[in-house]
């Protein structure tokens, strides 16, 4: 496991950002770190990188401590936007690339690569303050990425893109686990997570309430969806036991049940009472685990 | 290359290319020139300005020798014998065709009388030699009433001996004090001006930082101490330069004005045979220590605020301290031995200027200015260990800020346990 996080916490005086966290990050993927406003996806980010210190427990990257030393292999995008508004984006990508300790040929090879993938080559010698929103984001991607470096922390890299940008944003990230970073990154966007992680971990007021591959979070959860499209009323089915939730839609219902079996029941229940479209078992959503797990506890 | 020394010439060069570096050095060296070239600006500008005064003589004996005396004393003062009436003269002032008009009289005892008119009695440099003229001419006439020679007059106006001589061995002598008062009073306005000034860049340059949020990415690839001491070393180097730049062109304007103006105005003020290199190379160590100790002071609270806008309010209380010492330092111009001034130079917020202004005014022993000194250096250091952990963790820190709670969140953030 590459990167490892043992019993994690830290205490901002008698308030507890994160409370005893256990994560691995295996190498060469991507780690999807969910969590409402305030979960302490940030607080865990700054831990890894050592901007603050952690109160108890131990962050390893390949089994050493990260600290400067270890700078030039780390990536780190912050939630919070911010380059020089008076300095060029050269200017800016030179002096970032050589704190990350590039030399300005690399720099320079790099950026003008990165730039014409994005699709921004004329940005060069333009101030950062003269750029639209969504193109400084992209500068700001390029900074925490120009280094190659091991270890990559995006947090929240889509927000405020339009969807061709973050089509855009999603396969550079995507290509670059292929070449062999690993990848960590919080959204609040679960068709993101879905789409691009392989493990994940929702944090709840700094505690995980669920972690793991994405395929077991799905397992353990245990509940499923069932989608069924017909031609009469489907109401008296949320009578059923085994039933969690019911939702009308325009052309039939969602069911949420809390077991596979649940199906079966339901499937026995509708026939002969009309004709069926469509009858589907589905895995739950993120969205639904997400909303289970955090939502349950702001009512 | 080292990320400490990448910061320093990222921070020297950006801000050596930045407008408000050129236009400052710019003006300095325009002002340079203009103080170098100050009497042959004078002249130009006084060259034909001849001040016209009508002289209405009632004594009729008067105007004679007034004009005389006026004529040794400068060209600028034409007097006119005028035969009209005084409301004439006054029709003339008024329209500006003379610049004004003095009434002359003798008085009973045979001494002259003058009334001065002019539209304006702003101007004090014509009437002033008016009056001196006339005053010698008083003095002329009494002596002669008394039947005194010229000699025995001269006796007279002869100005006493007074010698003041310092009996400490190495004491200055009025002269050098004179000449020391005037390079202290230079050097210490210089250190005031420049620990202000590059000391306000950097709280400004860590805030901007701060509140364009890149400094979250900076302290993500190098430590907050060497961003924090790269930056005011950066600027350290960038006030050298802009120093070098301004002696240089002072130098070069010297050379350049010639041999006739250089013993004239300003300049001769300065006899800089008498200037000391010791007195120089103290300058230069309390200019860098006294930069060092304010850069991290403001360094550390600048990193506490969140807006630009918000630096002013913040590094006012810090300022202060340096202004409180230019005020005691100019007290102690003209009181060097002041019981405030022995004191204040041992506080090493105070030291780099009041400590100066001692050791260029009077002779201290050296262990007292080594005292100093070594005060100020460990001051430095403990706001260097201080001011890291507050500036690392002030950094992080957003939203409002105005209290010295802040330091405090501040360190709790920055700290290993908590």
């Amino acid at each position: 496991m590459a990167l490892d996080i043992k019993d994690v916490t830290k205490r901002f005086g008698a308030f507890t950002a994160v409370d005893h966290l256990n994560l691995t990050v295996p190498e060469k993927e991507i780690f999807g770190l969910l969590g409402a406003n305030g979960a302490g996806k940030t607080t865990t980010f700054r831990m890894l990188l050592g901007l603050i210190d952690q109160t108890e427990g131990q962050i390893s990257w390949k089994g050493e401590k990260i600290n400067y030393d270890t700078s030039h292999l780390i990536g780190y995008l912050p939630e919070e936007r911010g380059l020089y508004p008076k300095l060029t984006v050269k200017d800016q990508l030179l002096y970032l690339g050589r704190l990350r300790g590039m030399k300005k040929t690399e720099i320079i090879q790099e950026m003008e690569n990165w730039l014409t993938r994005f699709k921004v080559p004329e940005y060069k010698n333009k101030k950062v303050e003269e750029l639209s929103k969504g193109n400084q984001q992209k500068i700001q991607f390029i900074a925490a990425v120009i280094h190659n470096p091991q270890l990559l922390i995006l947090d929240e890299p889509f927000s405020g893109l339009d969807p061709v940008n973050v089509e855009l944003l999603k396969e550079a990230v995507v290509d670059l686990k292929e070449k062999g970073t690993t990848i960590l990154f919080s959204s609040h966007r679960m068709e993101h997570v879905e789409e691009l992680c392989e493990h994940l971990c929702i944090l709840h007021k700094g505690k995980p309430v669920v972690a793991g591959s994405l395929k077991e979070v799905k397992r353990s959860f245990g509940k499923k969806n069932v989608f069924i499209d017909a031609e009469f009323d489907l109401s008296f089915l949320s009578e059923v036991e085994g039933v969690v939730k019911f939702k009308r839609t325009a052309r039939g219902a969602i069911i949420q049940i809390n077991d596979e079996s649940v199906s079966q029941r339901l499937f026995q229940q509708l026939s002969g009472k009309g004709f069926v479209r469509k009858f589907e078992l589905e895995e739950p959503s993120l969205n639904d685990i997400f909303i289970e797990k955090v939502g349950a506890s702001y009512e | 290359m080292n990320k400490f020394w990448v910061v320093l010439f990222h921070t020297y060069l950006q801000r050596l290319k930045s407008k408000s570096f050129l236009i400052t050095t710019a003006i300095t060296i325009a002002l340079i020139y203009g103080l170098v070239n100050l009497p042959t600006i004078m002249d130009y500008f006084d060259k034909d300005k001849i001040e016209k005064v009508a002289v209405i003589d009632k004594s009729n004996v008067l105007f004679a020798p007034l004009q005389k005396q006026i004529e040794q004393m400068n060209g600028t003062i034409d007097l006119e014998h005028y035969e009209g009436t005084e409301d004439s003269a006054r029709t003339q002032v008024m329209e500006g065709e003379l610049d004004s008009y003095l009434i002359l009289k003798t008085n009973s005892k045979g001494f002259p009388e003058a009334t001065y008119k002019a539209k304006t009695v702003a101007e004090q440099r014509v009437p002033a030699d008016l009056e001196q003229a006339l005053q010698q001419i008083k003095g002329g006439i009494a002596a002669e009433q008394l039947g005194l020679s010229e000699a025995q007059i001269a006796e007279v106006y002869s100005p006493v001996d007074f010698n003041k001589v310092a009996l400490e061995e190495g004491a200055k002598t009025e002269d050098e004090l004179n000449q020391a008062r005037v390079f202290v009073y230079i050097l210490l306005f210089v250190i005031y001006f420049s620990v202000l000034f590059y000391g306000n860049m950097i709280a400004v340059e860590v805030a901007t930082e701060k509140a364009s949020r890149v400094m979250e990415i900076l302290i993500s690839s190098v430590s907050p101490v060497k961003q924090m001491f790269g930056k005011i070393l950066g600027v350290a180097l960038l006030g050298l330069t802009q120093y070098f730049l301004i002696l240089l062109s002072g130098f070069l304007f010297l050379r350049g004005s010639g041999s006739t103006t250089i013993n004239e105005g300003l300049v001769s003020f300065l006899d800089f045979s008498n200037l000391s290199l010791e007195l120089i190379g103290y300058a230069v160590i309390f200019f860098l220590l006294g930069y060092l100790l304010y850069a991290t002071l403001l360094a550390m609270v600048g990193s506490l605020v969140s807006r630009v806008e918000e630096v002013q309010q913040m590094i006012m209380p810090v300022q202060l301290f340096i202004i409180a010492a230019f005020f005691i330092a100019m007290y102690g111009l003209s009181n060097p031995e002041a019981g405030i001034v022995t004191a204040a130079s041992y506080f090493p917020l105070f030291t780099p200027i009041v400590m100066f202004l001692r050791i260029g005014m009077i002779n201290i022993p050296w262990w007292e200015a080594g005292l100093g000194i070594l005060l100020l250096i460990g001051s430095i250091v403990v706001c260097a260990l201080v001011g890291a952990k507050v500036y690392r963790g002030g950094v992080l820190m957003y939203g409002k800020s105005t209290s010295l709670k802040d330091f405090k969140r501040a360190l709790t953030l920055a700290k290993k346990e908590s």
